[in-house]
């Protein structure tokens, strides 16, 4: 199966790129070995994310899905975004080859890691 | 935009002159060559005249010149078929294999030591060289087969076949060549190198897909794949391609007339190009050493980016290369061969990607591959979160 449109224009033209400097919460994930490292930095207001960006090291996928990723909980609830799930957003792209299901889709795995640390931390639950 | 095709190592486009000479095989020479009749002997007489064209490419007699579907039809047959050239076949179940062969190699002399063969894998070193000390203790009275490609097809390192085939003689074990990559692009000769058996493949030398040859030594045996038909002298059963043994026959007799003059010209371009990747890019890493390799390739890891990342954008501003990166090839695992050179390091190895050169590669591109090759791997990095680490190590 080959890319969708929509996971080739989120690779070609990714959103929300970068870091934020001074984040309030910011996870790693994944490893070079793996092929794929996806880092969010998120800025939270009360319990809203007010912006996010990411890094991320990998194949078009991982790319486009942390980017997609991104799009759909900037100006969410931490619990919005804890609720959005891998499939969700790999539905959202229109679907990604079964091989890439597993192995590139982990940005909302950062994202929750990130919420859950952030929430911890400021004794949200 | 006209396409830049830098992948020639993967396959190559049939050139005019064999397609010429394949279509009367697919109009009006039809016959199957097994047939007595006129229409059968027609046929017969050109496939002869193509496995003579082959032979001679190799120097080779024409008899010892099998055709087949293609190198990994030729690989499999050789590593599962040569016991039957030993008496106490089970006295010969060892097989050396290096670390970097093709998967088709690779993968089977694997699933054969999970058959109750013993194999042994010989490593290379960081330049891709293989360790010949390792691979001469190796070899024990029952070794019944080495199996060292003679270019690889990743790197275009080039292997020490003639010398490694005298260490498997010296101990009574046969010696194959995979020279799919050799074969019509450089000087190649069954009898200098005294190789039991090699492997081709006319797809790499600008003939179709699906048809190969194995050359097997006067007096060797291998037990076929495919029985069923006296086709090939009994060696490998089944109605001949016909138009692809034409074509393959075509495309070496024009490749050893251009051989010389292709070397030369590609080898420039392929020299002119790395050297300025290397120069312009930062982090860059040649995957095999400088010399000893074969001019028509060059593998470059471009550290904390991914390989198919930088393949996907290539291939969008009109680029074709490949990727030993795992993310493009349907496996998990990033390139083997890359793995070795890389001692190990899955990062570098993730961030390879080949760039093969061939007959229509043009000087006038280079400048333009080098850009976007500069303007891809710096938008990548630059929300790389390991190259971002880097620059932080670095105090930037």
């Amino acid at each position: 199966m080959d890319y969708t449109e929509k996971v080739m224009d989120h690779f070609m033209n990714p959103r929300n790129v970068g870091k934020i400097e001074n984040a309030d919460a910011i996870a790693e994930v994944g490893n070079p070995s793996c092929g794929d490292v996806i880092k969010m930095y998120l800025r939270i207001q009360g319990e809203t994310i007010e912006d996010i960006k990411f890094q991320t090291f990998g194949c078009g996928a991982a790319i486009a899905v942390s980017s997609q990723t991104t799009e759909m909980v900037k100006g969410k609830s931490l619990k919005e975004a804890l609720d959005l799930t891998r499939d969700q957003v790999a539905e959202e792209l229109g679907g990604l080859p079964p091989i890439k299901m597993h192995c590139s889709n982990l940005a909302a795995d950062a994202l929750h890691q990130a919420v859950k640390t952030y929430m911890k931390e400021h004794g949200l639950s | 935009m006209e396409r830049i095709y830098l992948d020639y190592n993967a396959t190559t486009p049939v050139r005019a002159e064999v397609r010429d000479a394949v279509m009367p095989f697919l109009n009006e020479l039809f016959g199957n060559p097994s047939s007595r009749h006129l229409e059968g002997r027609q046929v017969k007489t050109k496939i002869e005249a193509a496995r003579a064209q082959v032979a001679a490419a190799i120097g080779a007699e024409p008899e010892r010149v099998v055709f087949n579907a293609g190198a990994t039809e030729g690989n499999v047959s050789v590593l599962r078929g040569y016991q039957v050239n030993y008496k106490d076949k089970k006295g010969r179940n060892h097989i050396i294999v290096s670390g970097v062969e093709h998967p088709a190699v690779y993968d089977t002399a694997k699933k054969m030591a999970g058959e109750g063969y013993e194999v042994t894998f010989v490593p290379v070193d960081g330049e891709g060289n293989l360790d010949m000390a390792f691979l001469k203790s190796a070899v024990t009275e029952r070794t019944g087969l080495i199996s060292v490609m003679t270019v690889n097809n990743e790197t275009g390192v080039i292997y020490p076949v003639k010398e490694i085939a005298k260490i498997a003689h010296e101990k009574g074990a046969l010696f194959h060549t995979d020279a799919v990559q050799a074969v019509g692009k450089m000087p190649f000769d069954v009898k200098d190198i005294d190789a039991d058996f090699v492997t081709i493949s006319a797809h790499k030398f600008y003939a179709p897909k699906g048809v190969g040859a194995i050359y097997i030594k006067k007096g060797k045996r291998l037990d076929p794949l495919l029985t069923g038909g006296h086709q090939e002298s009994n060696r490998r059963a089944g109605t001949e391609n016909v138009a692809g043994m034409i074509a393959m026959g075509r495309a070496l007799e024009l490749a050893m007339g251009e051989m010389a003059s292709d070397r030369e010209r590609i080898g420039k371009i392929r020299d002119e190009f790395e050297r300025r990747i290397l120069a312009e890019v930062p982090h860059t890493r040649r995957n095999g050493g400088e010399n000893n390799r074969l001019y028509t390739t060059s593998n470059i890891s471009f550290r904390f980016v991914e390989g198919e990342a930088v393949q996907l954008k290539l291939d969008h501003f009109g680029i074709a290369v490949s990727t030993g990166s795992a993310c493009s090839s349907g496996t998990l695992d990033p390139s083997h061969v890359i793995m070795a050179i890389c001692n190990g390091d899955e990062e570098e190895a993730h961030s390879s990607i080949r760039f093969s050169f061939g007959k229509y590669s043009k000087m006038e591109e280079v400048g333009y591959v080098v850009d976007r090759v500069k303007e891809v791997v710096a938008q990548l990095r630059s929300f790389s979160p390991l190259y971002d680490k880097f620059l932080s190590s670095q105090g930037k």
